[in-house]
């Protein structure tokens, strides 16, 4: 486990609070009673298997949703009380890498970092060029700032956004499903990116995977969310060691247990042999 | 009991529908001032919408004027006043003809450019990046398109209409030999600036309208591949038929 950086003396430990989140979608309830913390300066884990609501918390911290009941707290602001104004300047303070990098297709690999410079400051193209080459130095890319999106390999894609994400120097940086799809090299490079970033930067991380091997590798603690609550929340190895069913057969990928291979359905003999698929 | 149900729903939908167009419309043409001085921005979408449909409208253009030199001949030649030819042309394309086959071709071209673009945009989370960014995709992404089809619909159908007239010349005056003094100053002296004002006043008209869907169907359209199919279909058959029905109100007015 890594050591978190140091948070300020005066701010609450916790960056982001979660209280009593009851939060449903399109009829099904996703959390029923959610509480999570997440801890200033650290990289947080959010774990859990397919259609546990991970990228719902990601939506629902950032302002995209706002919760059913309950309450989700950035920076001790309530999410849900903040207008469509108040809801950008805190956007400003956090980046986000989304699964697929989302870079806008008709800027080149630069102007896709610049995008935020552009659009929210009026800095000078002298100093916005230095800004956008330190960052996409730090993520190894310096060389493809005149490539085109469609040009890109995943993961190099990956990084750009992730400059992007860092180039407002964020005091959140929130990663949706970063590892998915990366081949091995991209997988390291991006592990370690998450790692020094957090790290040089001094900011929060909330790293939303169900890779477990990778995430237990960089994450400073975990919650694993199933059922619409947290199942187990904890440093990653002390979740590995854990001999909870539910945590075992997350942690260690097992095909059935208490989450079922099988999804629910008739009689298997009944239905081949002679009842009606319905 | 059922299907009264049914229809009531749909009308219910219906409604709704409008209403969402109504203050997406509004709020468009709210931001247009503020968006304007963003003059790059919409510069780029003008050449996205217009000049990339130029092949096709002036194409268009060209075979609508000499078919309408044909007809037009054929007929007026029965009354003997095939001299008339050019004010027929002209009048049945600036007031006519130029706006709405312009307006029809743009919602083939360019509205189901900005529409699959938009959806595109939407379903590969680049909206959503946008907003995560503090960044109004309206302000940001929809406005310099919207504007961009607005300005570039009446000279599109300008273009259409000159195009048209030559190539009613090129047919009436050059294969069925009617005089060419008469033909152009006929033309002059019948068409007015009036005319001229009812073309453009419907191309704007048409503009906003085409451009509005465009947009709209692209923007809210469902995030998967079969959301932006069907967000392209339905962007060019709202927008035929609201520029023939527009056609015909903004008709009976200026008549």
């Amino acid at each position: 486990m890594h050591a978190p950086s140091q948070p300020r003396a005066e701010a609450d430990p916790c960056i982001v609070r979660i209280r009593g989140l009851h939060h449903a979608l399109g009829g099904r309830a996703i959390f029923a009673g959610l509480d999570v913390d997440i801890r200033r300066g650290a990289i947080t884990a959010v774990m859990g298997p397919s259609g546990t609501g991970k990228t719902t918390l990601l939506r629902l911290i950032t302002g995209q949703l706002l919760p059913d009941r309950g309450e989700v707290l950035v920076d001790g602001t309530s999410v849900s009380d903040l207008d469509r104004r108040g809801l950008y300047a805190l956007r400003r303070r956090i980046g986000m890498l989304f699964q697929n990098g989302a870079l806008l297709t008709d800027l080149d690999v630069y102007e896709n970092v610049a995008f935020p410079l552009r659009e929210h400051t009026r800095l000078p193209e002298r100093l916005i060029g230095p800004i956008v080459l330190t960052k996409l130095q730090a993520v190894g890319l310096r060389g493809a700032a005149r490539l085109m999106p469609s040009e890109l390999s995943g993961g190099m894609a990956r990084r750009v956004a992730l400059a992007r994400a860092i180039v407002m120097d964020p005091e959140i940086l929130i990663y949706d499903e970063p590892f998915v799809g990366l081949d091995p090299i991209s997988l390291g490079v991006v592990l370690r990116l998450i790692r020094e970033l957090n790290d040089a930067l001094g900011i929060t991380s909330i790293v939303v995977s169900h890779d477990v091997r990778e995430i237990t590798a960089v994450a400073d603690s975990a919650y694993l969310l199933s059922g619409g609550r947290v199942a187990a929340a904890g440093p990653p190895d002390e979740l590995a060691r854990s001999e909870a069913q539910d945590i075992r057969q997350f942690m260690l990928g097992l095909p059935d247990g208490p989450v079922a291979f099988h999804y629910p359905a008739p009689d298997y003999a009944g239905q081949l042999f002679g009842e009606r698929l319905s | 009991m059922r299907v009264v149900e049914e229809l009531w729903d749909r009308l219910n939908e219906s409604l709704l529908t409008l209403g969402r167009y109504a203050i997406f419309t509004g709020r468009l043409i709210s931001e247009t001032p503020r968006s304007l001085l963003r003059f790059r921005l919409v510069v780029e979408q003008v050449h996205n919408a217009g000049a990339l449909s130029l092949v096709i409208i002036m194409l268009s253009g060209l075979f609508v004027g000499m078919v309408l030199g044909l007809q037009g001949f054929d007929l007026l030649e029965r009354f003997g006043s095939e001299e008339s030819l050019g004010t027929a042309a002209a009048l049945g394309l600036v007031k006519e003809l130029g706006p709405v086959v312009t307006a029809l071709l743009f919602a083939g071209r360019a509205g189901t450019a900005l529409a699959s673009e938009l959806g595109l945009m939407r379903a590969t989370d680049q909206l959503a990046a946008m907003e995560m960014m503090a960044v109004d995709p309206v302000r940001r992404v929809v406005m310099p398109r919207f504007l961009g089809g607005v300005l570039a619909m009446p000279l599109l159908a300008a273009i259409f209409s000159m195009v048209g007239i030559f190539g009613a010349q090129l047919v009436g005056v050059q294969l069925m030999g009617v005089d060419p003094g008469q033909f152009w100053s006929q033309m002059r002296g019948a068409v007015e600036h009036q005319d001229i004002m009812e073309g453009v006043i419907k191309s704007c008209v048409f503009g906003v309208a085409c451009s509005a869907i465009a947009v709209y169907e692209g923007y809210h359209s469902m995030p998967t591949a079969e959301g932006v199919g069907r967000a392209t279909t339905r962007t060019v058959v709202i927008s035929s038929v609201v520029v023939l029905l527009l056609d015909y109100m903004l008709t009976a007015v200026m008549l």
